[in-house]
This record gives structure tokens, sequence and C-alpha cells, in this order.
């Protein structure tokens, strides 16, 4: 967090002396911890109700067009197993299809019978049909997501959280660094004192991706499927190459943000969750202190 | 694929939810604060776009050697019943589209009487809402033109499209395809009834003889065999009162997405 909220908060904090060695600093501003929160909640259902509309026609193409016929590079299908007479569900990316019955292609309906359809129920908004209403619920998320994003873009240029929390240090920038970081991650070894004090080189690589990079792409790939909104901004087909890129792009965009989201939580746990979950809650977290030396 | 799952939501109503959360979320959006909410958003859509799209600028429009190999159909591939055959049979000679409602000078006018007209040809993409774009040429009469040989009374401000197909039988009629856009829409010069595609007739599966091509929107708003356009002050008495087949089932009326 901030050196200058620290400074200021833990002054504050400082009165009330806890354990010797355990010392708590004020990590999250109220800002960063009700967008944060807001984005959870954008991001969970901006997921299953995209995903509810995938299913609609599970194929992603590339370029200008792209349609039932057309050679697709990543499709979520189903086919009949001819000695079995199962149906199972198929996914192919390229020309490697995986059989992937269960979760994608052929999963369970409420009822508990195998069901054709891309992503399972349990991960869509709505469970059942209904793309109008995924619609709905996909760009009342996005335009939440946008103001949430917003303000917590204008406040972390005019606060000073960018600058002081996101953006690495020098020291932090020397690829002994940053190596020396990676191997920390890879031994699940987790800062302590100073260290402790702020985000480590990867975290930041991470959010500032995920800020400046994932979710901007997401919005301007959602933008490039609306014909209403590439008929006043057309530049938008030569970024991201055509309408149906564009909706590969938001699709393979989505996923590294799945993925993101499941690291940043595995990160949570790992480093203490409930120390992490009370720091986005209350603001209030508690420094790993250094080995007693 | 289009007409399988949107007739499963037709018929099918809303399904049980699988998990708690889910079955929540299907069940709090039919709440009225939440279908507000859901609301206020397309509103928001609606409202930006309206903004972004205050000059009428042109969707973009691309080579004939772009136009996609192939060219899915949306909805009714051709309308059931033997008024429509006999039609198709005769090559539309006795089809004639009628302009009424809120206009001064309702029109009747044959196929040949529309050819007659001054005549745009667009190559643009179709997109589906279900995610897929395809890319025709499509040749037709600016509705515009249509509109101002009609005059439109003052109070008209929604043009009504009545389609010849029937997508649900029932004992009044009243299950034939319509659509409808305002006037924004309705005077934007890619906004054409279309009879021509990728330089021959307009093939029945995509509507033959007229269609709506409302480039902004997506396909469902693009009412194919369109045979009678209406001119309204409001929507609310016509058909279920959402302006269109698909919007009387819970799908967006604006759908510039």
């Amino acid at each position: 967090m901030a050196m200058r909220e620290d400074s200021r908060a833990a002054a504050a904090v400082d009165a009330t002396p806890v354990s010797p060695g355990r010392e708590i600093i004020y990590r999250h501003s109220l800002t960063v911890r009700i967008t944060h929160w807001i984005n959870v909640i954008c991001f969970a259902l901006l997921l299953m109700s995209g995903l509810a509309i995938f299913n609609y026609h599970p194929a992603l193409y590339w370029g200008n067009y792209g349609y039932s016929g057309v050679p697709a590079f990543i499709v979520i299908g189903s086919t009949v197993d001819l000695q079995t007479r199962r149906v199972v569900g198929i996914t192919r990316i390229g020309d490697v299809s995986f059989e992937t019955t269960g979760v994608l292609g052929v999963s369970s309906d409420a009822n508990g019978r195998p069901t054709r359809r891309a992503f399972p129920s349990w991960l869509t908004v709505p469970s059942g049909p209904g793309l109008a209403l995924a619609r709905d619920w996909h760009f009342l998320m996005a335009w939440l997501l946008m103001f949430n994003g917003l303000i917590y873009l204008l406040f972390g240029l005019f606060s000073g959280h960018f600058r002081h929390d996101l953006a690495p240090t020098a020291e932090q920038m020397r690829p002994r660094h940053v190596l020396l970081d990676i191997w920390n991650h890879l031994r699940l070894r987790r800062p302590r004192g100073d260290a402790d004090r702020h985000y480590n080189v990867l975290q930041k690589f991470a959010y500032l991706a995920v800020v400046l990079v994932l979710l901007p792409v997401m919005v301007l790939s959602g933008l490039t499927m609306s014909p209403a909104v590439t008929a006043a901004l057309p530049f938008l087909f030569d970024l991201f190459g055509g309408r149906q890129s564009a909706r590969t792009i938001h699709f393979l965009t989505a996923n590294l943000l799945v993925l993101f989201a499941l690291v940043h939580v595995a990160q949570v746990l790992v480093a203490g969750a409930l120390n992490q979950m009370r720091a986005m809650i209350t603001g209030r977290y508690v420094v790993r202190p250094e080995r007693a030396s | 694929m289009s007409l399988v799952s949107r007739r499963a939501l037709l018929h099918g109503a809303a399904m049980a939810g699988g998990s708690a959360l889910l079955g929540g979320c299907n069940n709090v959006s039919s709440t009225p604060p939440l279908r507000a909410a859901l609301d206020f958003g397309q509103l928001l859509s609606l409202k930006l776009h309206r903004l972004l799209l205050a000059g009428q600028p042109l969707v973009r429009e691309y080579a004939a050697d772009q136009i996609s190999p192939d060219f899915p159909p949306n909805g009714t591939e051709m309308p059931a019943g033997m008024p429509y055959f006999e039609m198709m049979v005769s090559q539309f000679a006795r089809w004639r589209l009628t302009v009424e409602g809120q206009v001064e000078h309702p029109l009747s006018l044959s196929l040949d009487e529309i050819k007659a007209m001054p005549a745009r040809t667009q190559v643009t993409q179709h997109n589906c809402d279900e995610g897929w774009t395809a890319i025709g040429q499509w040749t037709g009469v600016p509705l515009g033109d249509v509109l101002r040989l009609a005059a439109l009374k003052p109070q008209a401000r929604y043009i009504v499209f009545h389609c010849l197909d029937e997508m649900v039988r029932t004992p009044d009629r009243s299950g034939f395809y319509y659509e409808s856009i305002d006037l924004f829409d309705a005077f934007h010069p890619q906004t054409i009834l279309a009879y021509g595609m990728n330089g021959g007739a307009l093939p029945v599966k995509h509507g033959a003889p007229l269609r709506l091509r409302v480039e902004r929107q997506v396909g469902y708003k693009h009412a194919k065999f369109v045979h009678r356009i209406e001119a309204v002050e409001r929507l609310d008495r016509i058909g279920g009162g959402k302006g269109g087949f698909w919007e009387d089932r819970g799908y967006q009326w604006y759908a510039g997405l």
C-alpha cells in the first residue's frame, strides 16, 4: 500500500500496540476495497452470462466473418459415440480434440440428465435457456464494471495509488530481483518484514497487466461486437482484425482473467486467507515479521 | 440452431436453475427491481449509442470479394402455407407492399414499382445475436425514400414491419413475425428494404421478396418477408406490445448491442 498512507495509518494504529513484532498497516484504501468487491461481483456475473451467450454459438473464428461451416479453431460440441451410443462432449482446439463429457459439450441438466451444451448450466447465467436475459445481465454488469473501473482509474492516477503501490520500483525491476521473486513464488515463500509492506514485483506485474491490458482489451473487444458502436468507431475492427477476431480475443482474454482470478485466490490462501481478506475488507493488514535474528 | 434454441425458450419457459446461486439469478431477474435494473442497462446502451451515432455515420462496407462464401439464414427459411407458395411460384407478381398508419399518403407498391425507385447497394456484415457473422451484398430501396413518399404524419415515431411468416399458429392469427425501429434508424442511409442479395434476387430463405436491412442492429431486427409497413405513434397496441415477435418474448427492442 502507499507509503504515504502507511505512515499516516501506521501512526494511528501504532498507538495501540499489539504483540511485539506484530505490525499492522493500513494496506487498502476504502476506494480500492469497494471497487475491488464490486469488481468481484461484475467479474463473476460477466463471466457466467458471457458463457451463457457463448453457448448459443460455441465456436470461435478469425477475421471479419464466421458461422457454422467456416473453419473454427476452437469448438465446443458433442457427438454420439457409435460403439457405446453415448453422447460425448468434444472440445477441439486447432487440430487437437479432447473428450470433455461432463463439463464441456455435454453436461448434466437440473434433473441430472446429460444435455448437449457447451458450458455446463452451473457455470452460466441464466442456467437454463435465455440468450436475451444473459445479454441483459452481461451489459448491466459491463456498465457497472465501466463506472467502477473509471472511479478506480481516476483514484489510482490522482491518489498516487498507481505510482506508490503498483509501479515497480527501480530496485524491483532489476533482473536479479525479478528472478529472485519468481524463485520465491515457486517455493511459495512469503515475504517478511519490509518486503511484506508492499506488493512484490510479480504481484505488481499481474495487477498492472489486469488493470492496464486485460480489462481494457475486454472492454474494447466487447464493444467491437456491437454493430452500433463499430459504426461510430470503425477503427475497432482494425484494432482487433475484424468482428469475429474480436469475439475470439474477448473469449481468450476472459480465459486469462479467469486464470488470474484462480492464481489470485490461490495466492490469498497461501499468503494467509484471514489476514488478506481482513485487509481487503477493513484495510488493516498484519505485516509478517522478520525472522527473529 | 437459432430457431431451435429460441423455440425451446418459447415453450420451455424458465427451466429450474441448477445450483442455488444460478436458480437465484434466474428468479431474481424477473423480480421488478432487478428487471428495472436490467432495463436501465439497456437504456444506458441506447443512450450511449445514440450519442455516438448522432452524426449518422455509415457502418463499414466491404468489397465484393469480401462477401462470405455462405450466409446462414436467420429465422424462418420459408413461410408455410399456400398463399406464400403461390406468390413465390408467380415470382411475387401479385405481391404488394402496403405502407399505412400515420402517413399522409398510404401506399401500395408492386415489386417492380419498388425496383424502379433509386436503389442502394451495400456489402455489410450481418451479426446474429448468437455470435456469428456473415457478409452479404444487399440491393434495395432506402426505407427513408419510401417513408418520404408516404409522408409521415408528425405523430409517427416508430416504423413497424409486418411479415408473411407465421412463427406460432394461434386462433387469432397473431403469431406472425413483426419488428419495429424508430425514426433514427428508419432514415439512416443504409437502412434499406432489400430485394436483391449478392447480385441476384433475394432468395426465399433470406426473406423474398423484401426484407429489412437495419445495419446498426443485430439479425432479428432485420425483418424478412415484409409485406406491410405501418407508421405508428406507439408500440404497445401492436402484437404483444413490445415492438416485435422476439421482443414480446423477452428480447431487447434496441439491439445495437
